[in-house]
């Protein structure tokens, strides 16, 4: 793997860890399967672009994109309260119809950024070539990001969250209302999960209704991936192990890309196969680890 | 302070399953009074507790609290009045957070949540002055998760998290019956002693025939359904096992030498 390569999956990594710390929200803190983000990736990414395209701030269109996704998660979590709907099949309703809200957004499937204002040039005063400050940028928001999120969920806003997701019973007996945990919870998910898809848009330059397919499928793998490695035992250690696994992922798949198998040279239609392979693997861990010591 | 006037519930309502867990079932609760409930499996004691902390909302009835009618109030609205102690220690309590943290959680009950820090230190020597209470040495492990806690080291938590702030009523339901008989000693003695330290009003489900005429001013025994026997003061004074026996067997006939292998401790 290239030194521009390895830039370009660190970039990947940081930019979709916010995805995937959002992705943490809903799965590990709220244990609610949430598959909205294939849907509110490729929104945020649509807000960003559709606004930029008509000449607003960048800055403006990121904060329109965070607050488009926390609307889209409000609605699958009011569609599960609510409603009642099963919290997976309310997140597909939302997702599909995020696909046809998301064109209609753009005017068409996907909308280029070539030329026009992102972010990135607010620091061009800075004279770093735009791949490294990019990688700057993206650490740098992450990191942010998963520090606030640390102290949130330490808030009593946040350990309410974090009761409804580990025993709603006694959520509810201790005087919490459930569902409007839920409905902030997926809520922020989302927003982070779109802001995350509007700086990819921003970065790659093009915003594309495709582009949010196997969201939720990437965010776990991190998940899953970081888990086995920095562990669970508090909110921080989880939070870095979403970062950590977010920034590993993207570098397994480059990996992948980058080397040829014999006759075989993987492409980025392959992704998707590479990803289920590496989180059987990393599910396999914890198991293999048991066997293991079992052997000794 | 506490009514419940004719209330029912019917589960699985027009179906071959169908029960009448209650039946137009009256209860005054007076404040100060410690309710013991008995009563054979199916007589409808938790879906009463059940239907009063408001995890069912009754077909039919009335409850009211202070002359307040609280009757479709959701269970989370109910819990700024009432503490709760369930039967499955792993309920009352979670078990991925730190004891430090549960606490918290129960210190903002009938309060809103808040974007503040969850825990300050005031909050810690509170908690390490009420976890001493406990005598288990909780309060050198507020850092310590739930998980790792025995479950009669859960239902002690558990009590303490329902009375830390003072409720207007502590609904216990079978709160000792999945301990080994040491440890449901000890979490009784500690429940007798917490209620009458705080002078709470209480009602506590049991098994147990000689718990429930040791503990509380009032017994209660139900059946299908309904309240069979509420002795009151002087009159569960003067009650023993034998006597409750006698009104099981009155009330259920030849379904009574069952009950009494159930009943019997």
């Amino acid at each position: 793997m290239t030194a521009y390569a390895f830039l370009g999956a660190l970039e990947q990594g940081f930019v979709f860890g916010l995805m995937v710390l959002g992705v943490y929200i809903t799965f590990r803190v709220l244990d609610f399967p949430d598959l909205t983000v294939d849907g509110t990736l490729p929104l945020g990414a649509a807000v960003s672009a559709a606004l930029i395209t008509h000449g607003i701030n960048p800055i403006w269109s990121l904060i329109a994109a965070l607050a488009a996704g926390c609307i889209a998660g409000s609605i699958t979590a009011i569609l599960a309260t609510r409603l009642r709907i099963m919290s997976l099949l309310a997140s597909i309703i939302t997702m599909t119809g995020l696909y046809s809200i998301n064109i209609r957004i753009m005017g068409r499937p996907n909308i280029t950024l070539l030329n026009a204002p992102t972010i990135f040039e607010y620091f061009d005063f800075l004279g770093l070539p735009r791949h490294v400050v990019t990688v700057l940028l993206f650490l740098s928001l992450v990191l942010i990001s998963k520090f606030l999120l640390d102290i949130f969920l330490y808030t009593e806003l946040g350990l309410a969250i974090r009761a409804t997701g580990d025993n709603p019973q006694m959520a509810r007996s201790q005087g919490i209302n459930t569902d409007r945990m839920i409905v902030i919870g997926v809520s922020i998910s989302n927003g982070m999960v779109a802001l995350s898809g509007a700086l990819v848009a921003q970065s790659q330059g093009f915003a594309d209704v495709g582009m949010g397919i196997g969201t939720i499928v990437a965010g776990l793998a991190s998940i899953i991936l970081g888990e086995s490695l920095v562990g669970t035992q508090t909110v921080p250690r989880q939070t870095w192990s979403s970062v950590v696994g977010s920034v590993l992922y993207r570098i397994v798949i480059a990996i992948a890309l980058s080397y040829q198998v014999g006759f075989l040279h993987l492409t980025p239609s392959d992704l998707n196969l590479v990803t289920a392979i590496l989180v059987v693997l990393c599910l396999m861990v914890p198991f293999l680890r048991e066997k293991f010591q079992r052997g000794k | 302070m506490l009514s419940a006037v004719e209330i029912t519930k019917v589960f699985n309502k027009g179906t071959i399953n169908e029960v009448v867990a209650i039946d137009s079932l009256t209860l005054h609760v007076n404040d100060g009074d410690f309710i013991t409930v008995i009563g054979s499996n199916g007589a409808g004691k938790s879906s009463l507790l059940n239907l009063l902390a408001g995890t069912y909302i009754p077909d039919s009835g009335t409850i009211t609290l202070a002359g307040e009618d609280i009757t479709t109030w959701p269970e989370y609205r109910r819990a700024t009045f009432i503490g709760r102690v369930f039967q499955n220690p792993f309920i009352g309590t979670c078990g991925s957070m730190t004891i430090e943290e549960n606490l918290a959680l129960a210190y903002r009950r009938g309060l809103p949540r808040r974007i503040r820090k969850g825990i300050t230190e005031k909050d810690r020597t509170l908690f390490r002055d009420r976890l001493s209470i406990l005598g288990l040495g909780l309060e050198h492990r507020l850092k310590d998760k739930v998980d790792v806690l025995s479950g009669g080291q859960r239902q002690c938590l558990t009590l303490l998290m329902a009375t830390l702030r003072h409720p207007k009523i502590l609904l216990l339901d079978e709160h000792t019956a999945a301990l080994d008989p040491k440890t449901a000693e000890q979490v009784l003695k500690l429940t007798d002693q917490i209620i009458s330290e705080l002078k709470l009003t209480a009602i506590m489900v049991t098994h147990n025939m000689r718990q429930a005429l040791s503990m509380g001013n009032r017994l209660i025994m139900m059946n299908r359904g309904k309240i069979i026997m509420d002795a009151q003061e002087k009159e569960k004074v003067k009650l023993t096992v034998q006597d409750l026996l006698e009104q099981f067997s009155r009330v259920r006939g030849k379904e009574f030498s069952e009950d009494r292998i159930l009943l019997t401790d």
